[in-house]
């Protein structure tokens, strides 16, 4: 006990990123049932269905499967970085998360005030770049190591993907950099506080100034995070399974979660630099809206109580009672008073995230795949002038401002 | 011993380790990863100085762009184990002692500075963070034309990449 008061900022941090790091691979195992769900509701099914009432249980199957089956390592294969990459790409993937912040509210554990974030670095924006740059390799020696032919192409095909695509997406934030004038978090967010003084209805988030920025970060985000229509390292129709042919077993389902919680990132990234973070988008004044969350989260519990009674039957009966009891104790929690002022911020900025990863599935369920030529010249021809011209506006916006006095 | 005493050590050692690895491996890609190694512990360094945006500007730069290129040419070419030579006799007669000289010196400024005598170069002041803004108006005001001059030196080697790389049609 000693050790906890003499090192409590120490022993807040290691809390916060248990808490964090738990409910983030709940979310990324989650992301696969939501991602399925939705695609298959796009194209007239029904998605996971059995395993659980709403197929809710599939993650968990699917998971168990992973950990069950046998794990091969390919003859010829190097074998530490056969073994290495898989955690390479996960790790690198998990670390950005660290830096995001989910809200302003400050909470005070053990004495110790903190805030929603485990390391509120200066450079923020920068350390999530720096770290997301090295996250090529994960997949690229994936490929190599493989001994394959497949693999080695897919390989090829990603680094050569993911280094034209990070120069417009690199470029289209710095406009927002230079709107902001910071590179911290939770500055930018601050920055992004109030109303337009003509149109005092929109927020002044950095979407509407940089629109463009924002359509080019999204585009390259996607490339980036190979999802579709840019997942041509991992095209199926060509290449098998792309860099991952060669992996099985848990090793693959690394590789798996590394692309969900890369399109988390984006997503939070996304959210804090153009669409306000944890900003509401309705005026300070309307205060009814404190009590959405719990709203949001009592409704849900009615909704799957009535669900439970009604429509599922057996196992999924008793999942669903569950999952309405854990609704509906957050739901009432939510309307705690000490309660109230820490959940809004993140209430918004995960609504917005949420926003954005349906954003990510419905693109995948529309759009075909690209072919390779035309990837490579959307990116450079399209995207970096495009991004480029809007980093030059911006900075002329900004030393000759038209009508509306920045800041 | 204090905790930037023992990360620094940590990670002056990794340096060392991966150069050494870099030389070693006979695996042209484990070179590469050796020296993506040098360069993050080297970025660790910067860190601990406080030299934040130089630490994430060498990952970005170094690690992230030019080694991802590195690699991607080694995959491509298809490279494979290099062979074992006669090592070559100028890096044992003129290299050896050269190197030595070089550590001797290194080891000349060390002592001075653990001495207490003149630091080099203000080094120790290692308690300053650096803000961006900071480095941005000493680069942009002070250092103005080395700067620029170094950004047209690096247009003119793209351009005469692109030179030879035309140069059949």
């Amino acid at each position: 006990m000693e050790f906890v008061t003499q090192h409590a900022v120490l022993v807040v941090s290691l809390v916060k990123i248990v808490i964090l790091l738990f409910l983030t691979l709940t979310t990324l195992a989650y992301l696969t049932w939501f991602e399925r769900k939705v695609v298959a509701h796009i194209q007239s099914r029904w998605g996971p269905y059995y395993v659980g009432a709403h197929g809710l249980l599939q993650p968990l199957a699917d998971g168990l499967k992973f950990l069950f089956k046998e794990d091969v390592t390919p003859p010829g294969a190097d074998k530490f970085l056969y073994i290495f990459a898989p955690f390479l790409a996960l790790s690198l993937a998990l670390t950005t998360i660290a830096l995001i912040p989910f809200g302003p509210a400050t909470i005070t554990i053990l004495g110790q005030p903190t805030q929603l974030i485990v390391a509120d670095v200066n450079i923020g924006l920068m350390f999530v770049f720096a770290i997301t740059s090295i996250g090529v390799y994960g997949v690229a020696l994936a490929g190599w190591s493989s001994n394959s032919k497949y693999p080695l192409l897919g390989g090829l095909r990603s680094s050569a993907q993911m280094i034209s695509y990070e120069v417009a997406l690199t470029l289209s934030v710095v406009g927002v950099v230079l709107l902001a004038g910071t590179l911290n978090f939770n500055e930018m967010v601050s920055d992004q506080v109030g109303y337009y003084r003509y149109f005092p209805f929109i927020p002044r988030w950095h979407l509407f100034p940089q629109i463009i920025g924002f359509l080019c970060y999204f585009t390259s985000a996607i490339a980036e995070t190979n999802r579709v229509p840019f997942d041509l390292p991992e095209a199926e129709t060509e290449l098998v399974a792309g860099f991952h042919t060669e992996y099985s077993s848990f090793k693959f389902a690394m590789f798996f979660m590394a692309e969900y919680a890369n399109m988390l990132t984006v997503s939070f990234l996304a959210t804090i630099l153009f669409l306000g973070g944890w900003l509401s988008p309705f005026p300070e004044s309307w205060t009814f809206l404190q009590y959405l969350p719990a709203v949001v989260l009592l409704g849900l519990g009615v909704y799957l109580a009535y669900d439970a009674v009604m429509g599922a039957t057996g196992i999924g009966r008793i999942q669903l009672i569950v999952i309405t009891c854990g609704a509906l104790v957050l739901g009432v929690l939510c309307l705690l008073p000490a309660v109230i002022p820490i959940i809004q911020g993140p209430f918004w900025f995960l609504l917005k995230v949420g926003g954005l990863l349906f954003f990510y599935v419905w693109t995948r369920g529309t759009l075909p795949r690209f072919r390779y030529d035309q990837l490579m010249s959307l990116g450079w021809k399209l995207l970096l002038p495009v991004s480029l011209a809007n980093l030059v506006g911006t900075a002329l916006w900004i030393i000759f401002p038209l009508f509306v006095k920045h800041g | 011993m204090t905790l930037p005493f023992i990360l620094f050590f940590v990670l002056a050692l990794t340096a060392i380790g991966g150069a050494l690895l870099l030389i070693l491996a006979r695996e042209p890609i484990h070179s590469a990863l050796s020296l993506i190694l040098v360069m993050m512990s080297l970025a660790g360094l910067y860190l601990m100085l406080g030299a934040e945006f130089v630490a994430a500007v060498q990952i970005i730069v170094y690690a992230g762009a030019i080694m991802v290129l590195f690699v991607f040419v080694i995959m491509l070419l298809n490279a494979g184990v290099e062979e074992r030579t006669e090592y070559s006799k100028i890096a044992k007669y003129v290299g050896i002692p050269l190197g030595l000289l070089l550590l001797l010196d290194l080891a000349h400024g060390m002592a001075h500075s653990l001495m207490g005598r003149a630091p080099a170069n203000g080094a120790g002041s290692a308690n300053v963070m650096v803000s961006t803004r900071d480095l941005s108006l000493q680069l942009f005001q002070k250092y103005l034309f080395p700067f620029e001059a170094t950004s047209i030196l690096i247009l003119i080697a793209i351009l005469g990449a692109l030179v030879l790389a035309k140069r059949d049609e």
